[in-house]
């Protein structure tokens, strides 16, 4: 039975979610991960004075520190009211997630900014935006009433896809991770964006053409391509401030500003490509061929 | 820095970036200057009398300082806000510690020579910047408001001096050096 509360809790943590990933993007580009020296306190302290970078880090801390209390309280709140056992522990990963989440920035802060460590970090916040979005998904009233099956087209399987395209949104995401803790450069970023945006073109307009008329597919896929136009748009955007201001005192707002809404945007793609993987997984069966050339060769 | 009272109410005016400073007669200041090569190989005693780095004005004083290897910097923080103070060495080991308004002084040293010089910077407020070259002898200076240094008590020989500049790059100048005498070199930049 549908739990409007409880879906309106995810929704709660998922957009409580995409505020973390701005604030903590806002750390990167206000070079201000370093600016509270200490962890798990600042400056020994539960509250310290907010001026300059400590504003950014501390404030990340906050929020961090919410989304984890939220979390806990949608685990809990799974475990007791969900009667399906996978997404009680969907929740439970996502508690594990955080957390472990937390420890990684910790590591970050009191390492000096290790590489691996703070690519990990920025990769793992997109995962678990999309698995708070996930979440709200799954319990939703739409999920829950479900709707129609429709069979896969063949060719390229779109189930493949489903499960393929989140995936090279996370390597593109860690590219831009990579790039922004200066591991590599711009180039792969780029190279990434081309190969990225073109596999949800694909994917998005393939499910377009063939089910056009299944609504919950056809809304999650408009979704992920106005999404992902905007983050080609921001991603331009977030270079072209770079250059414009390179030559002045950084950071400079125009470019903070557009590369957090840029890194923002990302999750936000990520996220709606994996709402509309599972959807996919969901309502689209395989082809009947390959289904009976399976049992064929099973018996 | 406006964004920051406890920084913006000791400047009266406009604050300038100190990444390319050129003085009234044209010369350039901030620029490290040091002898790179030709030097004996032997240790150098290195001076008791700490150099030392400030925070003032939410600004590094001075932009660019020299020490010797194992010379001791003394940090300070006249400010009425915290800094942290981060270093990021290339060859001496990397660290970032807070410090609170008007706090004790920090003591450190560098055990391994590097220059072009360390980029020190503050996490809290991003303008801030401070380069500290580290040399394994006492031929090092800071060209100053007219543009000038001096390398005292060089012995007599052939050396490169090199020298750095954040914004404008490394230029190397061959010198001879006789016995008591005092020489002169003109190093130029090119802001291109």
């Amino acid at each position: 039975m549908w739990n409007p509360w409880l879906n309106r809790y995810a929704y709660l943590l998922a957009i409580a979610t995409l505020l973390l990933v701005v604030a903590g993007a806002s750390v990167t580009s206000n070079e201000a991960g370093l600016s509270v020296p200490d962890w798990p306190l600042s400056y020994g302290k539960l509250m310290p004075e907010m001026t300059g970078g400590i504003f950014y880090e501390h404030g990340h801390r906050m929020i961090a520190t919410t989304v984890g209390f939220l979390s806990i309280f949608l685990a809990v709140w799974l475990w007791r009211v969900e009667s399906r056992g996978w997404l009680k522990k969907l929740g439970l990963a996502a508690l594990g997630a955080v957390i472990f989440q937390g420890l990684l920035g910790g590591l970050t802060v009191l390492y000096l900014l290790p590489k691996p460590v703070s690519i990990s970090h920025a990769c793992l916040a997109q995962v678990f935006f999309s698995c708070t979005m996930a979440i709200a998904l799954f319990t939703s009233k739409g999920w829950l009433h479900g709707a129609p099956e429709v069979e896969d087209s063949g060719g390229i399987s779109l189930r493949s896809l489903a499960v393929g395209t989140p995936v090279v949104l996370l390597g593109q995401l860690a590219l831009g991770a990579g790039y922004r803790h200066k591991a590599i450069g711009l180039i792969w970023h780029i190279l990434g964006a081309v190969i990225a945006t073109g596999v949800v073109l694909f994917f998005a307009v393939s499910v377009l053409s063939y089910f056009q008329s299944h609504r919950p597919l056809r809304r999650t896929a408009v979704a992920l391509l106005s999404i992902t136009f905007a983050q080609v748009f921001l991603g331009v955007g977030a270079y072209m401030s770079r250059i414009a201001t390179l030559e002045a005192p950084q950071p400079m707002p125009l470019m903070v500003w557009f590369t957090v809404i840029h890194v923002a945007v990302g999750a936000l793609t990520m996220g709606t490509a994996v709402l509309l993987g599972i959807q996919v997984l969901r309502y689209v069966r395989r082809p009947r061929l390959e289904v009976e050339a399976r049992q064929m060769a099973t018996t | 820095m406006d964004a920051t009272p406890a920084c913006a109410k000791q400047h009266k005016g406009p604050i300038y970036s100190e990444d390319a400073v050129i003085n009234a007669n044209g010369t350039l200041k901030n620029a490290f200057v040091y002898i790179k090569s030709g030097l004996a190989k032997r240790d150098y005693p290195v001076p008791p009398a700490p150099v030392k780095l400030d925070q003032k004005g939410c600004i590094y004083v001075p932009h660019v300082v020299g020490v010797m290897v194992n010379q001791t910097l003394e940090i300070s923080n006249s400010d009425d806000t915290n800094h942290n103070i981060h270093p990021m060495p290339k060859e001496n080991r990397e660290w970032n510690e807070s410090q609170p308004p008007k706090g004790d002084v920090k003591v450190k040293t560098f055990p391994k020579e590097e220059v072009p010089p360390i980029l020190f910077k503050c996490n809290v407020h991003p303008w801030m910047r401070a380069w500290v070259g580290v040399v394994s002898h006492p031929y090092f200076a800071v060209s100053g408001e007219e543009g000038t240094f001096t390398l005292k008590d060089v012995p007599p020989g052939e050396y490169m001096v090199g020298a750095w500049h954040e914004r404008f790059g490394v230029k190397e100048v061959k010198v001879k050096v006789e016995a008591k005498q005092s020489l002169t070199a003109d190093i130029t930049f090119s802001a291109n």
